[in-house]
């Protein structure tokens, strides 16, 4: 199971002071939240691609290209890569250059994107979101296993005899999860092509979830990839964590309160309570995380939201050294113990090489 | 057994508006006599805290999730709000925000308001119909207007006959209506999904 962190990449002003960090100041930040995550321990780094401020992420594979040369065992990967707006032959090309440049360590997140402005910006329309998501994506899935591609679809020119480039490293395409809060179509995209589902369950309720990932799971199967326990499943989940759960409260209670996405809704307490928000000591961090796997199954990849809020880039490392020192080793252990037999491992770029060839000398 | 669904926004207590929803569910459980009939009565004052969290945060509390699949379980929906500046109240309008905008399709619905003064009765036909209208409820002709003059009025064309004609015409549509199911989300097959986009494909 693989434990990591991801990111919005909001530029918000700290609640507690008013300092707003300059743009620059918040993209070398995500850099060294990077870099921390590295540092202890942590398996995966995501982030989000935005094209419209406050956010700063519009260009991803620049910057994790940046991260990967100055880690060495992360995975980069994304949260999401919009394959509504983006052109599905430049996602194939750019993503492809990362996986060389990291020597594998590149994974994918495809998701819609839910800022209505930006599909026009992008000479889309948000009434196509699903059919962009299908089309774009069944081509990009060609450009990556076949070295020539004849293709013609509704939302971009028609290609004769092209061959993005460079080809995947070792001819195995980076892996790719689908990203939905809602609908139920991209759980079945994902199913169909045996492709992992990422369940960004963070501000909703976990039957909602619970309903997706079940159908994720059975349609898994349904298209034989395996069991439905064998279906690749990741998940979100954010907490503030001091020692002292009261000091985790107090502190962290303003940063809720004026937040961008929940502010000025429910209070810290119920938010907690109804979602995966933990505020609290690093055990009950670890409380809560294992009761997702009574909600949704043995899961393979676990991504917390640490830097949203406002807060500030100091705080931010504190809460990488807790999640990194006290919360994941045991979480790694515990989830081991519970594990049910046949469970598939989290997605490498060495494992699907290898059962690339498996496949190969099976014929 | 047929379940009717009350939804009062109504915002003092004791208020007109739920007076004039009760007077409402009475009259339709009375038509529908025959029938098992339920009334499950949905008080927005209560949830307007939980109402506006869910619109900043975009999921429903523990209590609002219940009213809301309360109204979306209904067979048919009594809706009462009071008229707000020529028009129906925030919270009245806020409730049916949140509710899934599928919820309401098919479903016979009454409307009704209550004001200080008979001016504002139109509301009813270019508010809250046109509203429902759009949730593809089917609403029925007689839209229930009460003024506080209408609490005073001597019988006849008065208030008592209207909210008798409106209830009669609910329990009318009930009585045809099938049962209503759950519902369930449909799920399209994938491979339907990518033919779906091939017939605007030239090649």
């Amino acid at each position: 199971m693989q434990f990591g962190i991801f990111t919005v990449g909001d530029v918000t002003t700290d609640p507690t002071n008013g300092t707003t960090p300059t743009e620059a100041e918040r993209i070398k930040a995500m850099v060294t939240i990077a870099l921390k995550a590295e540092e202890v321990g942590l398996d995966v780094f995501a982030m989000g691609e935005h094209h419209n401020p406050p956010f700063v992420p519009s260009s991803p594979t620049t910057m994790l290209g940046y991260i990967a040369a100055r880690t060495d065992k992360l995975i980069l990967s994304t949260s999401t890569t919009l394959i509504t707006t983006n052109d599905p032959v430049k996602i194939a090309e750019d993503y492809a250059m990362l996986q060389h440049l990291a020597d594998g360590r590149v994974d994918l997140m495809m998701g819609r994107g839910n800022t209505g402005p930006v599909y026009p910006w992008f000479g889309q329309d948000i009434r196509n979101g699903i059919p962009l998501a299908i089309e774009n994506y069944a081509l990009l899935h060609r450009l990556w296993r076949e070295d020539v591609v004849d293709w013609e679809g509704n939302f971009r020119t028609p290609l004769q005899g092209f061959t993005s480039t460079p080809r995947p490293l070792d001819g195995v395409p980076p892996f790719v999860w689908h990203g939905s809060i809602r609908s139920p179509e991209i759980a079945e995209q994902a199913a169909y092509y045996g492709d992992g589902f990422f369940a960004n369950n963070i501000f909703w309720p976990k039957e909602h979830f619970a309903r997706l990932i079940e159908l994720y799971r059975t349609r898994f199967a349904y298209y034989g990839h395996g069991t439905p326990d064998q279906a690749i499943v990741g998940l979100g989940g954010q907490a503030f964590m001091r020692k002292n759960s009261q000091d985790a409260v107090r502190e962290f209670r303003p940063y809720f309160d004026k937040a961008p996405v929940y502010g000025n809704g429910p209070s810290l307490e119920d938010f907690t309570e109804q979602t995966p928000l933990t505020v609290g000591s690093p055990q009950e961090v670890i409380d809560k995380t294992l009761t997702f796997r009574d909600s949704f199954g043995d899961y393979q990849r676990q991504l917390f939201l640490m830097d949203h809020a406002g807060l500030p880039l100091k705080t931010v490392l504190e809460q990488l050294d807790l999640l990194g020192e006290e919360v994941v080793p045991v979480l790694r252990k515990e989830f081991a113990a519970r594990r049910k037999q046949g469970v598939a491992e989290a997605p490498t770029h060495a494992a699907l090489v290898q059962k690339r060839d498996a496949a190969l000398v099976a014929g | 057994m047929t379940v009717i669904a009350v939804v009062s926004a109504g915002l003092s207590q004791p208020s007109s508006t739920r007076l004039l929803a009760d007077r409402l569910a009475e009259a339709a459980g009375r038509h529908l006599a025959a029938e098992n009939t339920e009334i499950r009565v949905v008080e927005l004052r209560g949830l307007a805290v939980d109402i506006a969290n869910n619109l900043v945060t975009g999921f429903p509390s523990p209590a609002l999730k219940e009213a809301l699949e309360t109204v979306e379980r209904a067979d048919g929906l009594i809706a009462v709000t009071p008229i707000f500046t020529a028009s129906y109240s925030g919270l009245f309008k806020s409730f049916f925000d949140v509710l899934d905008n599928t919820a309401l399709q098919g479903t016979p619905v009454l409307i009704a308001a209550t004001g200080g003064t008979a001016r504002h009765s139109l509301a009813l036909e270019h508010a809250l119909r046109p509203m429902f209208t759009y949730l593809r409820a089917v609403v029925v002709p007689t839209a229930v207007y009460a003024a506080s003059e209408d609490w005073g009025a001597a019988s006849g064309d008065g208030l008592a006959s209207r909210v008798d004609r409106a209830a009669g015409e609910l329990a009318a549509l009930l009585s045809h209506a099938a049962p209503k199911r759950p519902a369930e989300e449909t799920l399209i097959p994938f491979e339907q999904q990518l033919a779906a986009l091939r017939p605007f494909t030239t090649g």
